[in-house]
């Protein structure tokens, strides 16, 4: 079965990289499921959201959160392009946590308060 | 006797110095590899933008958006200068801000209006003592430069942009900065930032075409986020390249002094030596002289 070569980079680092058989993110305007043999696309990611890659070697889920950004597909390539970016397993819970808060008190915020939601959900937890 | 100790003293002085310098010269050897790393990291986002852009700008010939606009109504350039927050690093700011220099005489022959932009501690103080005006200054990240110190830069400088002479806006965009060559060779580079311009790559190799990609929401809203973020890759890059130049810079200063020092302690060495064999000398003849004057007054 075809598989997708998936990126997921930020400016600093490559967050991760391999190959998987699906990959759904998130635009604008709705969600987007990516499978191979997927047409190209050049989208805008919505800023704090999740990005789930499903592995080819039949592992869990990968989630990361993905800040302002973008992803293009072609020829069976996903690139995630993102300012910030996180795996859901790195994220420190507690951490992002008080972020929430913080952004929550701030009342204005809407980013960081879309942002440390994205993180928690990319953590597997509720927010 | 009081010329060996002082000289004594002297050479503990240099060495501590050369302790010192030696220690400094380590520190930025491995600090190179860091910022060499850090180099090599943000590189698969660079490509990746720079091939996303290229594959949107090919399948819109034509395509016009404000920052690849050629803006000839205004007359003022942005120059921004990367130098280094920290010194000990020999020649590395008076180079940088040496070709700023003539970069801003060209660009004041040519008839436009530079203006300067800086990042670095020694590059502002170095303005600011000659009171010269800088539209905008930034520091404290020279030497681990994150890429959200390039989105503060790169978002001030779109803005600047964008705006109109009258505004205090500018026309054009310039950067000098250092590349990093290798261990030996860095070299201060100038670059024209913005207007962004396009080049439109004709043949070259079949089945290297871009694909015709369709745009989610619109190929506007990503040219929209696309530009201003290749326009801060491009700042990260230049930050990345002169944090490694900084350390190599820093390392090559210290390990010119290091050898100084240790020069220094020779020559210092062979002093101490004659004057102490020259005191030994001394001694003896003393010794001797006096034994002879009391075998001749014990003899008669």
């Amino acid at each position: 079965m075809a598989t997708l070569k998936v990126g997921l980079v930020s400016p600093e680092r490559e967050i991760w990289t391999g190959e998987a058989k699906m990959v759904v993110a998130q635009t604008i305007e709705g969600q987007l499921g990516i499978m191979p043999g997927h047409a190209p696309v050049l989208g805008v990611l919505l800023d704090g959201s999740v990005v789930k890659i499903e592995p080819a070697d039949g592992g869990e889920w990968i989630s990361a959160m993905v800040g302002s950004g973008f992803f293009s597909i072609a020829n069976d390539e996903v690139s995630v392009l993102a300012e910030q970016a996180e795996l859901g397993a790195e994220v420190d819970v507690s951490d992002a946590r008080q972020a929430l808060q913080d952004a929550l008190n701030a009342a204005d915020d809407s980013t960081a308060e879309r942002r440390a939601r994205a993180r928690l959900r990319a953590a597997g937890q509720d927010a | 006797m009081a010329q060996v100790r002082e000289l004594r003293q002297q050479i503990k002085s240099v060495k501590s110095t050369a302790k010192i310098t030696r220690a400094q010269e380590m520190i930025a050897t491995s600090r190179i590899v860091k910022a060499q790393q850090a180099v090599a990291a943000s590189k698969p986002y660079a490509d990746q933008i720079t091939q996303a852009l290229s594959a949107l700008v090919s399948h819109h010939v034509g395509i016009d958006h404000p920052l690849l606009r050629e803006q000839p109504e205004d007359n003022r350039s942005a120059v921004l200068i990367v130098t280094s927050d920290r010194g000990f690093c020999g020649a590395y700011n008076a180079n940088v801000i040496r070709e700023a220099e003539s970069l801003i005489k060209a660009l004041r022959e040519q008839g436009r209006e530079p203006v300067p932009y800086v990042v670095g501690n020694k590059g502002i103080t170095w303005y600011r003592f000659r009171g010269r005006e800088v539209n905008g200054t930034w520091h404290g990240f020279s030497d681990r430069p994150a890429f959200a110190d390039a989105e503060t830069i790169g978002r001030r400088l779109v803005q600047d942009f964008l705006k109109s002479d009258a505004e205090g806006g500018v026309g054009e965009i310039h950067v000098v900065y250092t590349e990093f060559v290798s261990m030996l060779t860095q070299q201060v580079q100038v670059r024209r930032l913005m207007p962004l311009e396009i080049e439109e790559r004709h043949g070259g190799e079949q089945g290297s075409v871009p694909p015709s990609y369709d745009f989610e929401p619109t190929a506007e809203a990503a040219l929209d986020l696309l530009l201003p973020n290749y326009v801060e890759s491009r700042i990260f890059h230049m930050l990345l390249q002169s944090a490694a130049s900084f350390q190599a810079a820093v390392r090559r200063a210290m390990k010119s002094a290091t050898d100084n020092a240790n020069e220094l302690i020779g020559v210092y060495t062979r002093q101490m030596n004659q004057a102490r064999q020259a005191q030994i000398t001394q001694e003896i003849s003393e010794i001797v002289g006096g034994a002879n004057a009391l075998a001749d007054s014990g003899g008669e």
